[in-house]
Formats: C-alpha cells, structure tokens, sequence
C-alpha cells in the first residue's frame, strides 16, 4: 500500500538516519512511503501571527501537491515539520476567509480546502498497522532495553494537533513495549529542547538539555528515543558540552524511533546509518548482543 | 547564387525592412511612464532605442542569453506584473515597461579551488538561503520560464545536480531577487551550484582530456601552421572545398582525409 | 516607582498592534500564573510570561522592550495549553517579537552564524531560527 510522504529538508542530508530506516522497515511492513513529487520547504515554524498569511503558503502547497495526486492522507517524519502541516492544513479547513484569500493568491495552484489528513508515522503504526500486529512482526525483540521516550514539544501541543495525551501521551512508550524494549517513564518527556534558541541564545541549549537528560538518567534509562532532528541536535550538543563540563555527567545514546523499528524488524543494522548518531549507539548495542 | 548576387539580396533585405519598419502601424507603450509611439513588431529593445533612449547599461548581448535587460512590466487592466528580456520580446499596444538593468545583491567571495562537492558549501556563503517562505514570488518573476522556487528548495536539500538540471537557463538577470521576500540573492546561489557540479559532481569528458593531450603533445601543430601561411585566396578555396559530415551519417562515417583525426 | 496608566496607554497604538497581530483578547488574563509556571525556559527569563501579558494589556512597551523575554521564549507552546482562559500566550510572544522585526531589524543576522555551524546545523535550525530572529 502506498503512502504519500513529506520528508522535509533536513531528512534528506542530516538526519538519513531517521529517513532511511522508516522507509526499510514500512516496506516490510507492506507501506511503500512515496515522496510527494515537487515539494517544497514547509518553513519549519507554523506563523503565530494571525494578520500573516504569506508564511502560510509553503505548506499549504505541499498539501495542494498531495491532493493533486489524488491522495488524502500524508505521513510525516520529523516532527517539526508534521506539526506545521497539520496546522496550516487546520487553518485552511476551519477558516474561511483566510483559504479564500490564500486560494486566491495562489491562483497558479488548485484550490485547497483542507481534504488532506495529515499523520505523523507513530499514528499510522498505532493506528493503521496496531501494536499488536507491529509486536508479532518483531523478529529481534530489543531485550527490556530501559529507553526513555523523549516527546518533545511538537507532536503534542496545540491540543488540536496532539497525536495523543497532551499531559500523558503514552503513544512511544506502547511503541518501545511493542519492540520489546522497557520504556522509562520520566517527567521531562514534554519539555522543550530548546528548538530555535540554538540560533537565538546557543549558550542556553545545554542547559535545556541538562533539565531532561539528567532526569531521564536518574529514572534509570540507559538510552533516548526521538522524533525530531532539531531535538537531536540540540540534545546531543548540549550533552557533548555537559560531557565536557559537568563531571559525573554520563552521556546516553540517542536513537531515533524509526531506528528501532529497523532494528527489531531485523533489518540490516546499515541502513540505520548510526554512524550520524549522537552518544554512541553501536557500543551500545554491541553490549547489548543487538548488532555483531 | 555568387557573392555579388548575395550582395545585391542583402541591400534589397534592408530596404525591404527599413520600408517595413515605416510602415508598419505605431503602438503606444509607456517607458517609466511616459508615453510614445513605436512601431508595432519591435522588440522592447528597440522600441525603446526608437523612442530615443540610449542603452550604456541594460543591454547586452541583444540575443536573449546574458541577462542585463531584465524588464517588468504591466498590461492595461490586469494587475499582473509580467516579465520579458526587452531584446526577446515585442511591444505590445499599452505595455507599461520599466527595465531592471541592476540590482543590488550579496555576493559572496570565495576561492572555488577550496570548495568541495558537499550543499554545506553552499550554506556557508550563503546562510540567508534559509529565509526564503516559498512564496514563488521569484519563479513568477523569471523571463525564463525556471522553477526558481523548486531550484531553491532542491537547494535547501542539499541536491545540487537537481539544482544544475533546473537552473541551466538561467541569464542571471536578477529580476528573482527584486521580487524576493526573503531577499535572497537566488542566480548567485545557482551559479555556485551549477560550478560545483560542474567541475566536481558531473562525469568528466574523458575524450575532451584525450583531445587536450594530443594538442599539446603538438599533433596538430603541422596542419595549424599550414593554414597559417596560406593566402588569402587559398585559405578561402580549403575552406569552401572543405569535407563535411552529411546530416544522415551514420556511426562509422569517415572523412576521405583522416589526417585531421 | 510610579508608573501612570491612563485610558490614553490602554488604548495605544501599541496595545492595539499587539492585539491585532496575535488574535488574543488580553483582558480574559486574569494572572492565575499557570503559564509561568509551566514555561521551560522561565529561569533565564527576566520577565515572566505573566508579567508580560499584564504590561502588554497596559500598554507599558518600554517595559517590554528593555526586556529580553520574547526573545527567550522557544515557542514550545506549554503555556498554551495550560491556560485555564483559552489564552495563546505563545501569539502574544510573537506579536512583540514581530513588532521588532517587521521593522527591518533583526535580532540574530545571519553572519553571526559561525561557517562551521552553518555546515553542521539542521536546516529546520536555521529557517526557524531566521523566521523568528529576522525581519
């Protein structure tokens, strides 16, 4: 079955470790993740501004590109960028005024009305595959592995966009117990990494970065698992610095979901590409008896 | 038909489009808002040379490839704002016309011979290629039919070779980064992309490098210097009696003289 | 130190632009503190995020643009969902922010990035940290 796709810019240079084993383990699973053709950046950030209507164009184009492939349901990776889809498409199927002005100054594209789902690839696992269904096709189980499940901010907030829970989302820690890997539930899963600020006040990152790693260590994880490359980003520098700074700090391996799922699906541990991974995974898991 | 008769053919040609050009019925078009009367069937170029302007900037090679005669322009009671390059296209009754001949842009300086294949070089010198909202502004604005907005984001992948494939066209004429919200210098950005696939992504010319050795290994330093000291007359006789390929050849034609090979 | 609060302040063209730019109805505020309390990056604030809605409503700008909260916020949107009053205080942020940069002024210009960190930042990095730091 096929999938219409939205990689994002990102995905396609710096985080083909997050791409390239969603797109093994979907075809394994019987989805064939297809890349909308022509798209374009979403622009990362959703527009707070409600007079602004120009930083809405870019993802509603890219919604407009799905449906002019006759498809009504598109799945995202990163989710920084599922969660300004999901918005500029809620945007266009709530308020009337604003599609009309924005259908009209796109006058070189069709017309948008927000016939277009958008998901994220946790939902289509938990809703269109099953926890069930996913736990019976794991050939290697990760072995009660202790991973805190970091959600971050984007996956859940607006309440509008939530893929689950905004308080309590449980939604990762039933994907790692579908792998076989013991989610480590800790209070900072939600709290934001910093996103922009690594650009508007860098010095701050590591500090974000130390709120929720160091609270995730203390809750007994051995190990990260995330959905989002700015996340990574910020997480895995701040934890370079507090390496380096902070005696006692011991860093963890930061993975992302969709490379678990390769792992336990027992896909070939390449095409994870952990080499682009912070926190050293292939020790890790070497310890662990998961890759050779 | 002989020389003299192509001569003859030629002046009559002139005449013909000089009695044309009188002729032929006088159009309004507004320069910078002002009006005047121009024969119809030239090109804005033209007309504005006709109208009594004077080109020193904003015009160039008049053959529609190297982009100094960007023009913006308006038709009566539409409020789209239409591109041309004034050597290319023809006045039309009413166009209302401003040219473009510069715009101010960042250009970044750089020593190519430093620069890798990696996008990231291109990031580096050219950090502000993250502010662009695809509002398509540009891809509105260019006189080449190109998909500025798609070679941006191709670029913002990091796919350079796509970026090389949809820019080739591109005059750098600039009316893109008159026209950008994010105030990208876009045709810069390109021109560093099509020379980093030029020169370290593309498949080299194996052949173009055989045939570089063999000038400079002098295999053709006979031949040159026999056509050098040729007169006039024989020069002009090699030339008119020279060999060449028929159109319909096929893979193993060969010319009767192979020493040139 | 006194600060004078005349009908002439609330009804500014300040308190007017924020208003307008953000969508919100400042007056439903009614300084529970559930925002502040849930904001991740409150502790390098020096202004909350509630302090920031009462200044804003009372049209006290000069308060506001000595301050360097707005720009320390990260849109993380908890505040959002906190607020018992419907408020998106995370709109109220961006308001304050685009009246700074709408003027053509950045807070972050692009050469301040580092040639190295322009190779290694993710590039949701780099257009949202120009969406939000430049005009």
């Amino acid at each position: 079955m096929s999938l219409a796709y939205y990689p994002g810019c990102t995905l396609k240079t710096k985080a083909k470790n997050l791409e390239d084993p969603a797109i093994g383990s979907m075809e394994v699973l019987g989805f064939k993740l297809e890349e909308i053709p022509r798209w374009n950046c979403c622009g990362a950030v959703y527009s707070l501004a409600d007079d602004d209507l120009i930083h809405q164009v870019a993802p509603v184009r890219n919604l407009i590109r799905v449906k002019e492939q006759g498809k009504n349901e598109l799945v995202t990776l990163c989710a920084f960028c599922f969660n300004t889809l999901k918005r500029a498409n809620l945007l266009m199927k709530d308020n009337a005024e604003k599609r009309d002005t924005l259908n009209s100054f796109m006058d070189e594209e069709i017309d948008y009305s927000g016939e277009v789902k958008v998901v994220h690839l946790l939902e289509v696992l938990r809703d269109e595959i099953g926890w069930e269904t996913l736990s019976r096709k794991v050939k290697l189980p990760l072995r009660e592995l202790k991973i805190a499940p970091y959600y971050g901010c984007t996956l859940l907030r607006p309440r509008e966009v939530a893929i689950d829970s905004v308080e309590n989302p449980i939604i990762l820690h039933e994907f790692l117990k579908a792998l076989g890997a013991t989610p480590v539930d800790f209070p900072d899963a939600t709290r934001c990494c910093g996103s922009y600020q690594i650009i508007g006040n860098p010095s701050d990152i590591s500090e974000y970065a130390w709120d929720i790693l160091s609270t995730a260590s203390s809750c007994g994880a051995e190990a990260l698992v995330l959905t989002c490359p700015l996340c990574d980003f910020n997480l895995g520098q701040g934890q370079k610095k507090l390496m380096k700074e902070r005696s006692g700090f011991k860093g963890m391996p930061f993975f992302y979901f969709t490379q678990l799922l390769a792992l336990a699906l027992g896909l070939d541990p390449e095409i994870c590409r952990f080499e682009l991974n912070y926190g050293e995974p292939e020790l890790f898991l070497r310890e662990k008896s998961l890759i050779p | 038909m002989n020389a003299e008769e192509k001569n003859k053919n030629s002046a009559e040609v002139v005449a013909e489009e000089k009695r044309a050009a009188t002729e032929a019925r006088l159009i309004p078009i507004y320069i910078m808002g002002k009006r005047y009367e121009v024969p119809e069937g030239l090109t804005i170029m033209k007309a504005t040379e006709y109208a009594g302007y004077k080109f020193i900037r904003g015009c160039g090679c008049r053959g529609g490839t190297c982009g100094a005669c960007g023009t913006f322009y308006r038709k009566p009671g539409d409020y789209k704002l239409q591109v041309a390059l004034a050597c290319q296209k023809a006045v039309e009754p009413d166009m209302y016309i401003a040219q473009i001949p510069f715009f101010p842009v960042n250009r970044a300086q750089y020593e190519f011979v430093e620069l890798t294949s990696a996008p990231e070089e291109v990031f580096k010198l050219y950090p502000e290629l993250f502010r662009c909202v695809a509002c398509n502004a540009c891809t509105k604005a260019c006189p080449q039919g190109i998909e500025v907005m798609d070679a941006i984001s191709a670029l913002k992948q990091g796919n350079i070779a796509e970026v090389a494939q949809l820019t080739f066209d591109c005059t750098q004429c600039g009316l893109c980064t008159s026209r950008c919200f994010g105030e990208l210098a876009q045709y810069h950005m390109f021109q560093l992309a099509r020379r980093i696939y030029g020169a370290r992504i593309a498949p080299g010319a194996d052949h173009l490098l055989k045939m570089l050795g063999a000038i400079d290994e002098g295999k053709y330093d006979d031949l040159l210097q026999g056509l050098k000291g040729m007169r006039e007359q024989e020069l002009r006789k090699v030339y008119q009696e020279r060999e060449m390929e028929p159109a319909a050849a096929g893979e193993d034609w060969e010319p009767r003289d192979t020493t040139g090979l | 130190m006194p600060v004078i609060i005349s009908s002439k302040r609330l009804r500014s063209e300040f308190v007017n632009k924020v208003k307008e730019i953000s969508g919100q109805n400042l007056q439903l505020c009614y300084q529970c503190g559930l925002c502040s309390g849930g904001c991740p990056m409150a502790s390098n604030m020096d202004l909350t995020p509630l302090r920031v809605i009462e200044l804003a409503r009372l049209g006290l700008k000069e308060d506001i643009a000595d301050s360097k909260t707005v720009w320390i916020c990260a849109s993380c949107l908890n505040c959002d969902v906190n607020c018992p009053r419907g408020v998106e205080i995370s709109r109220v942020m961006e308001a304050i922010r685009l009246l700074t940069l709408r003027k053509n002024v950045d807070r972050v210009s692009p050469e301040e990035i580092s040639p190295e960190e322009r190779c290694e930042l993710p590039q949701i990095a780099l257009v949202s940290g120009f969406r939000k730091f430049t005009g």
